[in-house]
Formats: structure tokens, sequence, C-alpha cells
């Protein structure tokens, strides 16, 4: 069995992150680049699977910019067989509809029984991807599962939704997401960052990729205008400072006055 | 007339998906709200007035069997969108409803604008704003062709549509048979409180590690119930298992953004902050006068947690029975 999971590179949210005034594009060098944790618990899942099943290679696929390579390095520290890596200058600013193309292309290519992606990035907090995946491929989805239990021809678990738990499954070959409920991701052991770094990073282009996006009836020239932009950026002026009091014995009092006076008790 | 599409799945324990009230809301700000109803037959009616009484002038419904995960809505949606020819289709970003935008966009190679927090109008067309990287900037979003598609936070957006008059009008959906994951059960969440939904609640009441312990976090529960508010917690409090993961706030939990957020004993990671600092008044208590929190509360409150929160209990109760 072949699982691919999808990893994506974001600016570290325990650092401050900026976009570009003038682009509104993300600012890489402002702040440390990491693969999005929600995309590493599900590559543990993967893993867990691999090494219970014995029989699955985990393959992790992103797309993101030529720089952002080490943070891949990771996923393959943690267990990863291989990588394949989407570069294209053509893809900076790429729409959710444009990325779910090209990384529906990518799993064309590389072939995969089962793709697994976290629920939501920390970047774009959009949420979408396995979704729009599973439509451009044709593939059942179940997004949003909780547990995650995965048998030689189907995908089956507890999903969290609106208003409650539901269980679903899917034969095989299908794409999930999955949330913050399923194990922590493991840290690479120093065996693991080692053999990292023999293990094999296939970078992919848009042209590379120009057959399966021709399939999928896409179009590979990207000069062509963009679905959507942005039309202004604005950095949010910053909160102005509080009042701090220490407690003198009545602060609780005070709260109390303070949240009356704005009508918020 | 500039009808504006919105998409509104029953959600799989009944009624209307979440945020059906904010969404139609933000429609109305933008053009005329017409409204798609999914669900099961004899559940529609019900779901449709419920639409109508939240601004729908016109309710489209189609019926979808909810053993058969995403499709069916989308396939309706689909068929909707034809039907009406939106200048855009809003749908809340609940779980259903980000997948059925996901759904829709590729059907239709459309625009998503994911998780926006307000939606307005230009001589160009439809714009929608969205708060980005835990709301550290603003930014604003337009179709070059439509119709946008934009998932619409929950809780984001305060205007209401008024009621209309319920014209109700069956859909004809042409299925696409494409695969789908099957529904084999459901359980509807337990009600075990009668507090709002962290989501989407006004208030908001979070404790961090500074409560030492999972029985201790019961504070924080009490001062929520006081003020009619959601419970929260940092991370911190969720690592160290006072309360479950689905009251994480932060960049990786849920990012709120009521009128008032209370943090009680969280120091304020930037990953914290990140999913908060968008809450109109904060207030902080914290033992720490140098905890990052102090920096963006309204009223920072340096001391003894568990002397301070007690006694605030007891005054707001005081004010309610004064």
């Amino acid at each position: 069995m072949k699982i691919v999971v999808l990893m994506k590179p974001v600016p570290d949210t325990y650092g401050e992150r900026k976009l570009s005034l003038e682009t509104g594009l993300a600012d890489r060098d402002a702040s440390e680049t990491v693969l999005d944790e929600i995309g590493e618990r599900a590559l543990e899942a993967a893993l867990r699977h691999a090494e219970a099943a014995g029989d699955a290679e985990v393959v992790v696929l992103s797309m993101s910019p030529e720089g952002s390579q080490a943070a891949l390095r990771k996923a393959l520290a943690m267990g990863a067989a291989s990588a394949v890596h989407v570069a294209d200058p053509r893809l900076a600013g790429a729409d959710l509809v444009r990325t779910a193309e090209v990384l529906a292309a990518a799993l064309r290519e590389t072939g995969f029984d089962l793709v697994i992606a976290g629920d939501a990035s920390t970047d774009g907090t959009g949420g979408v991807m396995a979704a729009m995946l599973a439509e451009l491929l044709e593939l059942p989805a179940i997004t949003r599962l909780q547990t995650l239990e995965i048998t030689a021809d189907a995908v089956r678990g507890t999903r969290a939704t609106d208003g409650g738990e539901m269980v679903a499954q899917a034969p095989l070959p299908a794409v999930v997401s999955v949330t913050e409920s399923l194990p922590d991701p493991r840290f690479p052991a120093l065996r693991g960052i080692m053999s990292a770094k023999k293990k094999p990073v296939e970078v992919r282009t848009l042209d590379d990729l120009g057959v399966e996006l021709d399939d999928l009836g896409v179009e590979l020239d990207e000069t062509a205008a963009p679905r959507a932009i942005m039309t202004t950026v604005a950095e949010r002026p910053p909160r102005a400072a509080g009042t701090i009091i220490t407690d003198s014995g009545d602060a609780g009092e005070q709260i109390a006055a303070f949240l009356a006076e704005r009508r918020l008790a | 007339m500039n009808p504006i599409l919105v998409l509104l799945p029953a959600a799989p324990g009944g009624g209307l998906i979440a945020g059906a009230a904010d969404v139609l809301g933000a429609a109305a700000q933008i053009g005329t709200p017409v409204a798609l109803v999914t669900g099961p037959a004899d559940a529609l009616p019900e779901l449709a007035g419920q639409a109508a009484s939240l601004g729908a002038t016109v309710v489209h419904t189609a019926v979808t069997d909810a053993a058969v995960l995403g499709v069916p809505a989308a396939d309706a949606a689909q068929s909707a969108v034809a039907a009406v020819a939106p200048d855009a289709v809003l749908v809340p970003a609940t779980v259903e409803g980000r997948e059925l935008a996901g759904r829709l966009a590729i059907r239709l190679r459309a625009p998503l604008a994911a998780d926006a927090v307000g939606v307005s109008r230009d001589d160009e067309g439809v714009l929608a704003q969205h708060s980005v990287y835990g709301g550290a900037y603003l930014v604003d979003a337009a179709a070059t062709y439509g119709p946008l598609i934009v998932t619409v936070r929950l809780g984001a957006i305060d205007h209401r549509a008024e009621a209309a008059t319920p014209d109700v009008r069956p859909l004809e959906v042409a299925a696409s048979g494409r695969p789908a994951a099957t529904v084999e059960g459901f359980e509807a969440a337990a009600q075990q409180s009668t507090r709002p939904d962290l989501r989407s609640a006004k208030r908001v009441v979070s404790g961090g590690r500074g409560l030492g312990s999972q029985e201790r976090f019961a504070l924080v529960e009490q001062l929520a119930d006081a003020l009619g508010a959601a419970v929260g917690a940092s991370r911190a409090a969720v690592d160290a298992g006072y309360v479950p993961h689905d009251a994480q706030v932060g960049q990786t939990g849920t990012s709120v953004s009521p009128d008032l957020y209370v943090a009680v004993g969280i120091s304020g990671a930037i990953q914290h902050r990140a999913g908060m600092q968008t809450a109109k008044t904060i207030v902080a208590i914290d033992k720490d006068a140098s905890a990052p929190i102090m920096e963006i509360a309204d009223l920072g409150v340096v001391g003894d947690l568990f002397t301070i929160v007690p006694q605030l209990i007891a005054a707001l109760e005081a004010r309610k029975q004064a």
C-alpha cells in the first residue's frame, strides 16, 4: 500500500509572521519555516499504520517554494520513505483551486492508495484541500477524522462534524483529512535524521506535471489571470496599551466594576 | 437584484448548520439572499422556514441522502448555482460547509475565499475580508471572474438580515454519481452544559496552566457560567489534561473573536494570542506582571487567581441580584 501524506511548510506559529504589504504574500524571510504540525500528525498516523501493517510505503508530498526543502527533510527524518516536492516559481501566490489542481496532478503521477492531509493549515486556515482533491481525483473523501483505521481495502474513522460525531468509511483509494485529536507526532531520532539525508526528494515543476494537469483539464500556462486577487492588505493596528493593576485585596471587585462599566457583566 | 446564494446544508444532527444567521446577514449586505437548503425530505419544510426567517428571500430545497458524504450537497449546490446565477456563494465555515465550498469551487473552477470575516461590495463586485495570521493583517480579496465562493468564519458577522416571507422552491438536481464515503453512524454531541459554543461565543473565559490541575480548572468554568461565556483553554492547559482539546484557543486550535475574552492563568504565548487578539475587550488575570498577555489586555490584573476569581464570581453574582 502506498500512503501519500500532504505536508505544508508554513511560517512558525510560535514566532511573528509577516505578510508583505506590497504583494500580500507571505514574507518568508520574516520567520522560520517549519512543517505545519497538523501535517506532522497526518504523517504520524501514516507511519503508525505502516509500522503495524508492514507493507505500506509512506511518501510525503508538498507544493512549496524551492527554499523550503529543509523543512521536508524533517518528514523524512520522522520516517517517510521519500518526498515529492513540487516547486515552481510560477506557483507563487497560487490560489486554493490552483493548488488543488497541482497537488492532484502530482498525486496522479506518484500513485497512491490513500492520501492523508491535515484538516487545515495554520497559515491559510482554509480546511478545504482534502475535499477539493477528492473532487479532482474523483475519489471518496472523509474530512476531519479524529480516529483513523486503515485496512487493505478501506479507510474508516470517527469524524468530528457539525453537531456531533460521525462514523464514516470509504473504499480505497480515498482522500482523508485528520484533526489534532490524533496522536502527537514523534520527534525524529538521530538515526532517522542521519538516514533522511540519503532518502530521495524528487523535485517536480509544472512542466513535469504537464500531462497530468492536462488530464485534469487544467491549463499549464499560469500567465493567465488568477481566479482571485488581493485588493488591499493592511497591518492591523496594535492594541492600545490597557490598564495594569496589582491585586491589593479587591481585584475581583475591580474587574466586576470594569465589566459592568463596559456592559459586559 | 444581485442574488447571493447561501448554502445551508442540514447539520448531520438535525437543524441548519451553524452560522446560518451570520451568512444570511452577510449576504444581505451585498445583495439579495437566496438560500439552498439541503437535507432529509421530512426536515426540509422546517429548515426552509428557518432560512426565510433569517432573511432568505427565496429558498431552494433539495433532498440529500444523509448516508452519502459530501457529494449530494455538492450536486445540489452546483444545480443551484446554475439556476440562480449568483454574484457570490456564501457558506458557513463549519466542517460540512467547508467541504461543500471546496467541492463546489473545483466543479465551477471558481475562486474560493476561505475563512472570511466579512464581505462587501465595490464597483467591480464582491469582496471578501480576511483576518490573516491570527488577526495581525487584514486582507481584501476579489474574484477576477465569478462567482466568488466564500466560507464565512463563525461568529464573525454581526449584521442580521430581516426576516423574509417564505418562498420555497424545490430544486431539480442533476446527480453527479461521484464516488463518496458512506456514513455508518452519527452520535449527537452530548449537551453537557448550556454554555455557548466556543467558536461563535460573544464571551469567552479561558484557563491556562496557572490553574494547576483539572480539578481547579473548574474555577474557569464557574466564572464562565457567571458571565454566560464559553470555556476555552491555552494549549498548555490542554496538554496538561485539564480540558479536552476542542477547548483550545490559539492558532492551532479555535480562533475566537468575542466581545469579551477573559484569560485566567495564561501567560499568552504568541500562538495563543494569535487565536484571541481580535477580541474587543481582553481581561487578563495572572501572577506574572511581565506575561505577554498583559501587553494586549485592556485590563491586566496581577495577583493570585485563586483569590481574585472567586471574588470576581461573587461580585458578578451580587450584581445580578442587586
